[in-house]
């Protein structure tokens, strides 16, 4: 299958001078749910709203469903649907009528947006709530009439900017079932998001942002092995022992430790997480090291990030 | 999708904002015809009118004006909310005619234009205002008043869109739109102010609008021999078509750099 998505070098400087994407490649394929993951301001939206035409960018190349953005952004907006951080829709009209509305503007008979409007609502469960308006909508029920909306035409390609944000585990599980829905019906989704969990709950492949580029791309378990493994992290009493600790650890896990002389603490990558902690302490106890603390941490996103970020060339 | 079907079908949306929240109307409507009972009874009584006639005759028309000249807040604000809402991104990002956001609102405003004009006959009628000369010129008035308003449109979706906060525009709006229409002839005759003051609301473009509609009601007041007075209905043509040219082209430029 081609390429739905196609990003090249992708350049974006607003006017206050800040580079929002930085060289920014970006390949997916039809089909599928790509993730973009990233923190706040690494350029995910921005990357989201050049390649939906609704910024424009300075250098580089994209095209989308087949068409090129800069050139012909017409003929890509016809092949694309939108569903943002902030819910895109008309808060003083109702569910309905919100529907009808983008049926008819995206050159829907009077007739053909009502009957279209109709089949959503039931489809997204907003049938009940059909004639309120969409500022009484809970968050859930606003994004699913969002997403709604985007699918007025059946969309080649669906962004989905941070779907999620601050929706409630239940409505997020609503929307995580729609998407997989609609890539099971052929579309192709890029997804923006915070959440490492998301991602890998939807995401088929995963391009890690970060500073305007791409820092990392894979599966989500390639990403995952390579954003770091569980930390195991002893603390002991007596500083004159590290050394001793630093070979029971290598014993058993068969990786050097880091050590941090200062805090009396040892830090090593474990695959086994419960395994690795009772045969270090075991090891430690034998050898009649006195353990302060122990543990096994999971990396952070932040973390993560921060280890994606050192391994790319300044 | 033609320009005309997007630019029909966003008139409606913003006609349905009308019918779902129908406060902001009332207080558009409201407040003209406060004015008319309070500046027609509580002050009227102390007005004159040079030339001699009613005040209350000379007073509808003036409120007219200031009616369509409030709808600036009602357009900046709409196109504020619009724009602080994703719903334009939406819009933005959907194959159809860019325009449609701008002349849709602006319809909408014809409409809502012709509900206020609708309003205040009803409410002038009562209180002792008439229109003498005939049919074909209350119609010919009611034109001048909606072209007024189309130009004033045009001010508000500039200012909605630069203010991009519906909150700014009412901050920016109310403050000048009480000014603007007292410093004209809408609530007393500029002969009567002192004579600097006097010439400036000879000159204020609503001025124009003004006497030129009390001409065609044959409503007194029509003014001092000044040449802004004595061309009055050209003026009244000139002056919107003037804003439309210069802040029209302001407020596309404004929506089609939403994408810099």
């Amino acid at each position: 299958m081609t390429s739905t998505i196609v990003a090249e070098g992708l350049r974006k400087r607003f006017r206050g001078g800040a580079v929002a994407l930085d060289d920014f490649d970006l390949t997916v394929p039809a089909g599928i749910v790509h993730g973009l993951l990233g923190p706040n301001g690494a350029g995910k939206t921005t990357a989201v709203r050049v390649l939906s035409t609704l910024l424009s960018f300075d250098a580089g190349r994209a095209e989308v469903a087949g068409a090129d953005v800069a050139g012909d952004p017409r003929t890509v907006r016809e092949r694309i649907a939108l569903t943002g951080q902030d819910a895109a829709v008309d808060d003083l009209l109702s569910g309905r009528q919100n529907l009808v509305l983008f049926g008819r503007l995206q050159g829907l008979s009077p007739a053909a947006a009502r009957a279209r409007a109709g089949e959503l609502l039931e489809r997204f469960d907003l049938a009940g709530a059909a004639s309120r308006s969409a500022k009484d909508y809970s968050g859930g029920m606003r994004r699913r009439l969002d997403l709604a909306a985007s699918l007025i035409r059946r969309p080649a390609v669906l962004f989905l900017d941070e779907p999620t944000t601050g929706l409630d585990p239940r409505s997020r599980n609503e929307v995580w079932r729609a998407v997989r829905d609609l890539v099971s019906e052929g579309t192709t989704v890029l997804l923006t998001t915070q959440y490492l969990e998301e991602a890998d709950q939807l995401a088929a492949r995963i391009s890690v942002v970060d500073a305007g580029r791409v820092v990392a791309e894979g599966t989500p378990d390639e990403l995952k092995s390579a954003l770091g493994a569980d930390r195991l992290e002893v603390v002991i009493r007596e500083a004159d022992r590290l050394d001793d600790a630093a070979a029971v650890i290598k014993e058993v896990t068969g990786t050097v430790p880091d050590i941090d002389p200062d805090q009396r603490r040892l830090r090593v990558p474990v695959a086994d997480r419960v395994g690795a902690l009772t045969a270090v302490l075991h090891g430690l106890q034998d050898g009649a090291i006195t353990v302060a603390d122990i543990g096994v941490h999971r990396p952070t996103l932040d973390e993560a990030f921060l280890t994606l970020t050192e391994k790319v060339p300044a | 999708m033609t320009a005309v079907t997007a630019g029909r079908v966003m008139a409606g949306r913003y006609l349905r904002h009308v019918v779902r929240a129908p406060e902001e109307i009332v207080i558009y409507f409201s407040l003209p015809i406060m004015f008319v009972l309070v500046f027609g009874y509580v002050f009227g009584s102390g007005m004159a009118v040079p030339g001699g006639g009613h005040y209350r005759e000379f007073l509808v028309p003036g409120v007219f004006v200031m009616t369509m000249f409030y709808g600036i807040g009602a357009t900046g604000t709409g196109i504020a909310v619009d724009m602080n809402r994703g719903v334009v991104d939406r819009f933005r990002s959907m194959p159809m005619p860019r325009s449609a956001l701008i002349t849709g609102r602006m319809a909408a405003d014809q409409v809502r234009a012709l509900l206020e004009i609708t309003a205040l006959v009803l409410c002038g009628l009562p209180v002792g205002w008439r229109w003498h000369l005939g049919v074909p010129r209350l119609l010919a008035a009611i034109g001048l008043l909606l072209l007024l308003r189309l130009a004033l449109s045009c001010v508000g979706v500039a200012l909605g869109m630069l203010a991009k906060n519906p909150d700014m525009v009412a901050t920016i709006v109310f403050p000048l739109a009480f000014p603007l229409t007292a410093i004209s002839n809408v609530f007393v005759a500029p002969e009567l102010m002192p004579g600097w003051l006097g010439v400036v609301s000879e000159w204020n473009p609503i001025s124009a609008t003004t006497t030129a509609i009390r001409e065609l009601f044959g409503n007194p007041g029509i003014g001092s021999d000044s040449w802004p007075a004595a061309h009055a209905l050209p003026l009244a043509v000139v002056w919107p078509v003037l804003l439309i040219v210069v802040v029209g082209p302001m407020a596309v430029r404004r929506y089609r750099n939403l994408s810099r």
